[in-house]
């Protein structure tokens, strides 16, 4: 994290106010809650203070630390370590929202009342539910928690995350590591190629003699030609099989290590498993998850097309040609925060307009990004054609490095604002 | 009223750097994602709060017509109306530093 002196006196000034806010109940517009303290529930949380402070916002969260996705991919191969990850909410608090470190157990979405495991009992005027992805388990045969603790899948990032390295760490040179990509939608459209690629880079560096296999139920993923330039350049000891060639992993078996594709079985020495994935368990729970496990939301307003006054944003959400991504979880936060603002004033909510940038690195100092620009069309976010797309498939070296230190840049402003 | 310049304070420090938050135009939001709002965050991309709204513009146009370099801004610019362009200028340059 990098903050400087000048931003802590910054915040701390923020607390003392904050301590200041009960006496604004009297004259308070509305109460939120927000279910997960992510990039999309944490971002919502403190935008709606940022836009009208009279709104009271608690914000429900389980970890007391919040550990973030993007960039843990470097953790796995240690060029990072898992603390840069880490976030405390005491800058949410700061800027006036309430948390409270428990998990949403059940919505009484006629009552309008979130009941927490804790037992506690909170009303709301409008919700809003951001609890990321869980794991689809039983959608890969032999696939189950306790299968996750041999073949981790580390995305979700915390203990996964550092099994994950510390499987690549113990193998030894010569061994085969194996990925397997799921079919879409799932959280990160470029995260397994991202991990592909800085996987390779450890074996080659690290351990030569190792292979990388990176099992596809996809024959198309995101920002394709420039991870495929970046592998044809640098990373001789990856292979990818398509799902045409036979790269649909169908089931796993954890104790001899083999996954089982649609055309034979495959022998792991470290198996990363990038399991189906579906809308945290509270969506369903609360009735905002259509059959395909995602949760439909109107565009404008975020507001689910299931269940009135609930607002589903980030990856739990369906937003049209939007990635789930924490650059759009925390895009889409803002656009529901003017939103709900917007409703509990009275007023009519504006029509958003959205970016999402994703950067990926294939090594260090070898960056690339994609762009989009989106706009509400027909129920869904759509993509404003002649805008967005992929950095330039021959950009020179200096462009990559560029590209990796604006990665990095991003982390640090997105983390600042969320949690800073 | 001492709770609603109290209420202005709060929401002024809620997302550094954002003092008129309410008042942002479709898209001002989104480009904090890689432009800080606070100050002292390490990232080669420019503070936009507190620049002067003919700077903003121009760079935007230059961006979008392709007269100006970048990694980035170009295929980001070509999503926005220069109507769009121009409110989110204004608002960036009305935020204080
Ligand atoms: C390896 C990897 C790399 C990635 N790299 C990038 C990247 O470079 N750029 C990028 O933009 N995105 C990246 N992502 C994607 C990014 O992490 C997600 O899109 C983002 O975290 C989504 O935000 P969210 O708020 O929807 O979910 P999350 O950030 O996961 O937050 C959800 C929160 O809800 C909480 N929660 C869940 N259920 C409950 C409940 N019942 N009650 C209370 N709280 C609950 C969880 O504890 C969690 O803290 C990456 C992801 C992975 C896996
Ligand atoms: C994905 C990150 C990203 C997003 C999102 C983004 N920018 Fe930028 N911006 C950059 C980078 C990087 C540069 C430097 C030029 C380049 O490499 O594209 C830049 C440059 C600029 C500049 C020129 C600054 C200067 O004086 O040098 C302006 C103005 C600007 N951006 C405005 C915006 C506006 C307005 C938005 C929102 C509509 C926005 N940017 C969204 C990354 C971003």
């Amino acid at each position: 994290m990098t903050h400087s002196t000048h931003r802590r006196g910054f915040m701390a000034g923020a607390g003392a106010l904050a301590l200041a806010t009960p006496s604004l109940a009297q004259g308070a517009a509305g109460r939120v809650v927000v279910i997960g303290g992510g990039f999309a529930g944490a971002t919502v949380a403190r935008a709606i203070k940022a836009m009208d402070a009279r709104v009271a916002v608690t914000l429900v969260e389980p970890n007391a630390t919040f550990t973030a996705c993007p960039f843990s991919n470097e953790v796995i191969v240690g060029l990072r370590g898992i603390e840069a990850q880490q976030f405390g909410y005491d800058g949410v608090r700061k800027a006036g929202v309430e948390v409270i470190v428990d998990t949403a157990s059940a919505v009484d979405a006629e009552a309008c009342v979130v009941t927490l495991a804790g037992g506690a009992r909170l009303a709301y005027d409008r919700l809003v539910i951001a609890p990321g992805v869980d794991i689809a388990w039983g959608a890969l045969p032999g696939y189950t928690p306790e299968a996750a603790e041999i073949m981790p899948h580390a995305w979700k990032a915390g203990a996964q995350t550092l099994l994950l390295r510390a499987q690549l760490e113990a193998m030894e040179d010569g061994g085969v590591v194996v990925i397997s990509a799921p079919a879409n939608p799932y959280r990160c459209p470029p995260g397994p190629y991202e991990r592909a690629s800085l996987i390779a880079w450890y074996l080659k560096t690290r351990k030569p003699k190792s292979k990388l296999l990176l099992l596809d139920a996809k024959d198309a993923f995101s920002k394709q030609k420039l991870f495929q330039n970046a592998w044809k350049e640098l990373y001789p000891n990856l292979e990818w099989v398509s799902l045409s060639s036979g790269g649909k992993v169908v089931s796993v078996d954890p104790a001899g290590l083999v996954l089982e594709t649609e055309f034979g079985k495959h022998k792991a020495n470290v198996a990363n498993v990038i399991p189906p994935q579906r809308a945290g368990a509270i969506a369903a729970a609360a009735g905002v998850a259509d059959r395909s496990g995602w949760c439909p939301m109107d565009p404008v307003t975020f507001e689910s097309t299931l269940r009135k006054n609930i607002h589903v944003i980030g990856d739990a959400a369906i937003a049209g040609a939007m990635p789930k991504s924490a650059f759009a979880a925390n895009a889409q936060a803002k656009a529901c925060a003017a939103a709900i603002v917007a409703l509990l004033n009275g007023r009519a909510p504006a029509e958003p307009l959205l970016l999402n940038t994703c950067y990926s690195v294939a090594a260090p100092e070898y960056g690339f990004s994609v762009a989009g620009v989106y706009r509400p069309a027909k129920g869904l976010l759509n993509e404003v054609a002649g805008s967005g797309g992929a950095s330039p498939v021959d950009a020179p070296e200096a462009t990559r490095a560029l590209e990796a230190r604006l990665a990095n840049g991003w982390y640090n402003t997105i983390t600042a604002e969320v949690f800073g | 009223m001492r709770f609603s310049a109290l209420a202005a304070l709060i929401a002024a420090l809620a997302i550094p750097g954002f003092a008129r938050a309410a008042d942002a135009p479709a898209g001002a939001l989104s480009c904090s994602g890689c432009h800080p709002g606070a100050a002292g965050v390490d990232t080669p991309a420019v503070r936009l709060v507190g620049l002067p709204a003919t700077d903003i513009e121009s760079a935007m146009r230059a961006y979008k017509s392709g007269a100006r370099a970048a990694t980035i801004m170009d295929r980001i610019a070509k999503g926005l109306g220069d109507d769009e362009i121009a409110a989110i200028a204004a608002w960036y340059a009305s935020q204080p530093k």
